[in-house]
């Protein structure tokens, strides 16, 4: 097919390489070096999307990531990726592409009959429309919102590319390689610095890729690739092309996504698809350059209107004609390199110059070649709805109020340049209080919050010679502060032919009776009308007008509608630009895909896993797993069909006759070691602990300061000055934590030393009748009887040559011991558990029957210590000491905590002795009470009582201690259900605790 | 993310540490008789300041220690670390 608007001798393509793609179905091809958007222009397509209100006809705006219309819907590899830019991504074999919010299709699309309704959507349309009647919201006004908005649709699939993150440290980082990046990255990694250089484009080189300057004895492209070629080549340098910095954040952290295969069918192996970078630099050049600012006319957002530089850049870079009878208009030299550049290449421009008798050398260039230059016209109109097919033009007065005669001309395509505004997101972002600039009619950066430079056309400077004069000082400086380092390079000379005079005109007035809507922010179809119409209503700040006009807020952030809107209101406002500031800018410069963002911690590698030294053994005899925080936990091991309640009822019942073991590693240890360490276990516990003799376990509660219980758990004596603390699964991060404070910030005189060891030691809990059984067979050279080994006892002995610790405590509230040996040998301790417990039919039990055990025993855990209760809501009262002082005794006095109907926890068993009461459910007095029924308490854990046959749960009860016997209703609205329930002992089964010490 | 001054390791990235709270507000001694508007100022009532603020920062994925930070809560400049025990 041919490609009616490529040039066969231009550009940096490689025309040797053909590349077939498809857009909305149509089979096109392109070259290696193309974007999406340069191929699709080069074969004629210039219709791409449609906006986002009106759904009016969108093409090309810009050649880069300001661009505003052209976002697809991009295939690739059998994936999806929304919100892609054209003008960004590179064309590979194969590449697929569709246009987005267009319905049916974009050449006929029904949306576009906002287009004629558009008196009916004012600013702040959706404020003004959606709000009543409240019923519609649901039905009606949000589908239709839904599926009228929105740029593309994300892939439902689970996303099997790979995304990294890196970490980075530099001296200087430098953001963007025009002239201004190149020149401060050479001068600093010259002088020794660590230098990285960013460039969100493929090609290397800003505007030096599209501007006919010389720099030394070379042309500006040459300039640019030689002194890249240097970089590369240094060894203190990282360059990096396809990687945008967009965001800056504390601390001179900077954060930059690296496309590494967006531009490839599909990614190489061993290769992320995209690498997100954390930088930490010492010193922030940015060199982001300067975006074209387009001139306001009507009808400006027709296909076919697009920024004088970009058409440069697609004729240059690409060898593309954006149209093969140009119009350009411009109020400032800068166009004149598009129009010298379509001359060039045998297109005849006209060339509307907003200024009467501008004088510069590029004009005399323009001038002597022969080109229609129009002084004091302006373009009032473009004509054509999916395409430019004409403008009208007309004269315009010196003080820019007065049009003439209106004369009508045929184009295929507006160039428009409306001076530059420096890119000073960055900056901004890093604090930066940005200056209003009156020569450029820009905000550039000004009082620096962090150590950052901004230089070049970023910071205002528009003209090469002082660009580079000043980057190559910048560098040098930079890098002299960090290495010492002063060597110095020359700057090289410069020829340009542009001035930077403009003309600060910017938005064409309507003629009379003319109602073209002028567009100022192409993404959100913001017109004109719709900043004044919001002024009208009386809306002042230049944020709420984004807000309420949506001006700037599209994914382009508005990168080129920011600032004509603000001309915009400050001249109907009679303020000058700086009084009405900017919005701020926010991260990301650019849209990020999430992907990036996440990285690596998807799926299984969201958080860690812990597994404990056994897993493997419980894999092979059929464990089902719970997350139990960072642990996978055996929850019951299936046998046959066996439902989870089955099974959790058959572990717990064997516990109770019989004897079973339970993977305990997963408890929080502590090793605290010194001689101070009685006197800081008194302190945080609510119990006495200077008496506990060697060799003894005791039961301990601690409190936050604020009186609330922050962990339960057993310690233990194991010699003179040192003890073991064993704390819950969930709560071993802070109760380390919380030692850790007190030791080092609160109380530095105590001799303690404190170690997380829960990782090192393996444990299995024997629990039933028959564990004493199971455990004198495991160790027989060791008195393990009652009287050897009581209640709250500890040994250490030999398993089978293995160093062990035998703790005599149970959670189950059976006769149990918890055996600990070190991890590399949990394995071993477990199979010879399970071994030598065969003659007495030990069966393992996994957390669910763990659970029954302990609620049917009345022991409080994780669901009752629930970071609201204290001790005497749990019936833990007994364990806090009246004499010594310890963290938070001081609270407990508090009314709330002493008052006599305090809450309780309670055990609640259904009268039907069948219905089992979901975990949650509210206790109420009145089950058909009127709404909000007052709630007495909740459920906190639900059980089958093995020892009853019943159902039975622990609930936390206002006034709990004399509601014993009371007959009340369980309610549960999300289950549907409503249980009358009588209130019992929490302690159900061997309320005297007779068991545990037979 | 914050680069911070851990006054054993050096300087760290944020995400090494747990922020520890304010770390102008004192403990009272143990056994010692206070009042309850004292034990209240000690457990729930902060500042919420605008400026500089000494706080507590915790190396919780590094050594373990815990210690004092001078920073501005607007802007996030450290002015200073410090060591549990020493004062600005």
């Amino acid at each position: 097919m041919q490609q009616n608007f490529r040039l066969n001798n231009i550009g940096l393509i490689n025309r040797d390489k053909k590349i077939s793609f498809k857009f909305n179905g149509k089979s096109y091809f392109g070259y290696e070096g193309d974007t999406l958007a340069s191929a699709l222009i080069a074969n004629g397509v210039h219709l791409v999307g449609r906006s986002f209100k009106y759904h009016r006809p969108r093409g090309f705006f810009g050649a880069g990531i300001d661009e505003s219309y052209a976002i697809v819907q991009l295939y690739r590899n059998n994936e999806t990726d929304p919100n892609v830019r054209a003008t960004e991504q590179e064309l590979f074999e194969g590449l697929e592409a569709k246009s987005v919010n267009c319905w049916p299709s974009i050449n006929f699309d029904i949306g576009a009959i906002n287009n004629f309704l558009n008196k009916f959507i004012p600013a702040g349309f959706y404020y003004k429309t959606f709000m009543w009647p409240k019923s519609f919201w649901y039905k009606i006004y949000e589908p239709f919102i839904r599926k009228a908005a929105g740029f593309g649709v994300a892939s439902i699939k689970h996303d099997k590319e790979r995304y990294e993150h890196k970490y980075e440290y530099c001296d200087l980082l430098i953001t963007g390689s025009g002239p201004s990046g190149l020149a401060s990255a050479y001068a600093a990694a010259k002088n020794g610095a660590r230098v990285i250089l960013a460039e969100d484009k493929p090609r290397f080189g800003g505007s030096l890729l599209t501007s006919e300057v010389t720099i030394g004895n070379q042309s500006g492209i040459e300039w640019a690739n030689s002194i890249i070629t240097k970089l590369k080549q240094m060894p203190n340098v990282t360059v990096k092309n396809r990687a945008q910095v967009f965001g800056y954040y504390d601390h001179n952290m900077l954060v930059m996504s690296e496309r590494i295969n967006d531009h490839l069918p599909k990614s190489k192996k061993y290769s992320p698809k995209q690498r997100l970078w954390y930088i930490r630099a010492k010193e922030v050049v940015i060199s982001s350059g300067s975006i074209e600012r387009p001139l306001v006319f009507g009808n400006n957002d027709t296909p076919g209107v697009v920024l004088s530089s970009a058409a440069k850049e697609y004729l240059k870079v690409y060898g593309v004609l954006v149209g093969r009878n140009p119009l350009i208009f411009t109020n400032n030299d800068s166009a004149y390199e598009t129009a010298i550049e379509f001359k060039k290449n045998g297109i005849w421009p006209i060339v509307l110059d907003t200024r009467s008798n501008p004088d510069s050398e590029i004009i005399d260039e323009a001038k002597r070649m022969g080109i229609n230059i129009k002084f004091s016209y302006v373009v009032i109109a473009a004509k054509g709805y999916k395409k430019v097919k004409s403008a009208e033009i007309a004269k315009i007065s010196e003080d820019k109020k007065e049009l003439g005669q209106i004369e009508n001309i045929k184009c295929d395509c507006i160039c428009v340049s409306g001076f530059w505004t420096p890119t000073i997101h960055l900056a901004s972002q890093s604090g930066n209080k940005t200056k209003f600039n009156k020569e450029i009619d820009a905000f550039i950066p000004s009082q620096s919050k962090q150590e950052e430079t901004t230089v070049g056309s970023a910071n205002g400077v528009f003209t090469l010679e002082e660009t580079l004069k000043t980057s190559f000082a910048v560098g040098h400086e930079l890098s002299k502060k960090i290495t010492n380092n002063d060597n110095r390079l020359p700057v090289p000379q410069v020829v340009e032919k542009k001035s930077t005079h403009h003309d600060k005109f910017w938005c064409v007035p309507l003629p009379k009776g003319k109602k073209y809507k002028r567009f100022l922010d192409f993404q959100n179809d913001v017109a004109v009308t719709d900043i004044e119409l919001a002024l009208r209503e009386g809306y002042r700040s230049i944020e709420h007008v984004k807000r309420y006009t949506t001006l700037g807020m599209a994914t382009d952030q508005g990168k080129t509608s920011n600032l004509n809107g603000l001309q915009l209101v400050s001249s109907i406002e009679n303020k000058i630009v700086p009084e009405i500031g900017h919005t701020t800018f926010r991260p990301p410069y650019t849209p990020v895909t999430i992907g990036a963002i996440v990285g690596r911690e998807v799926g299984k590698h969201s958080k860690p896993t812990r597994k404990s030294p056994m897993h493997l053994w419980h894999e092979k005899n059929n464990a089902v797993f719970v997350d139990a925080g960072v642990w996978l936990r055996p929850r019951y091991y299936k046998q046959g069909n066996e439902t989870l309640f089955e099974a959790s009822k058959r572990e717990a019942a064997h516990v109770r006759k019989n004897v079973g073991v339970c993977d305990v590693t997963t408890l929080g240890k502590i090793d605290i070691k010194g001689p101070d360490a009685a006197e800081l276990l008194n302190r945080v516990y609510t119990n006495a602990w200077m008496k506990l003799p060697v060799g003894k376990a005791r039961y301990g509660v601690m409190l936050r300061e604020d009186g609330i219980v922050m962990d339960d758990g057993t310690t233990t004596r194991i010699s003179e000055n040192h003890y073991h603390m064993t704390t819950t699964t969930a709560q071993a991060a802070n109760v380390l934590s919380h030692l850790e404070y007190y030791l080092q910030v609160v109380w530095p005189e105590l001799k303690v030393n404190v170690v997380s060891t829960t990782e090192q030691w393996a444990g299995a809990a024997i629990a039933g009748p028959k564990s004493r059984n199971v455990l004198q067979k495991l160790f027989p050279d060791t008195n393990v009887s009652n009287e050897g080994l009581p209640f709250m006892g500890y040994v250490e002995a030999s398993l089978f040559g293995i160093y062990a610790r035998i703790f005599r405590i149970s959670f189950s509230g059976e006769l149990a011991y918890e055996v600990n040996v070190e991890s590399d040998n949990g394995n071993f301790m477990w199979e010879k558990i399970m071994e030598i417990g065969k003659e007495f039919e030990i069966q393992p039990y996994g957390t669910e029957a763990l659970s029954t055990l302990r609620i049917e025993m009345g022991h409080v855990a994780g669901s009752e210590l629930d970071g609201r209760t204290i001790p005497y809501d749990n019936s833990l009262e007994g364990l806090v000491s009246k004499k010594k002082d310890f963290i938070g005794k001081r609270s407990l006095n508090r009314d709330a905590f002493v008052a006599k109907d305090r809450q309780k926890v309670v055990g609640v068993v259904p009268l039907d002795k069948k219905t089992n009461i979901p975990e949650g459910s509210h206790l109420v007095q009145d089950a058909n009470a009127k709404l909000p029924n007052p709630k007495l308490g909740h459920i906190s854990a639900s059980c089958w009582s093995v020892e009853f046959n019943n159902p039975f749960s622990l609930a936390i009860l206002h006034d709990g201690k004399n509601m014993i016997g009371k007959k009340l209703f369980a309610l549960s609205p999300l289950k549907n259900k409503s249980i009358p329930v009588e209130i019992v002992s929490s302690h159900y089964v061997d309320p005297k605790g007779e068991r545990v010490r037979s | 993310m914050l680069h911070i001054k851990c006054p054993y390791c050096g300087m760290r990235s944020q995400n090494e540490f747990a922020y520890g709270g304010d770390a102008s507000v004192k403990r009272p001694e143990l056994n010692k008789e206070i009042s309850d508007s004292e034990w209240d100022n000690f457990v729930y009532l902060r500042k919420s300041l605008r400026g500089k603020h000494l706080e507590f920062w915790h190396h919780i994925s590094g050594c373990r220690q815990w210690f004092k930070v001078q920073r501005d809560t607007a802007t996030h400049e450290i002015f200073k670390t410090l060591k549990p025990n020493e004062d600005i």
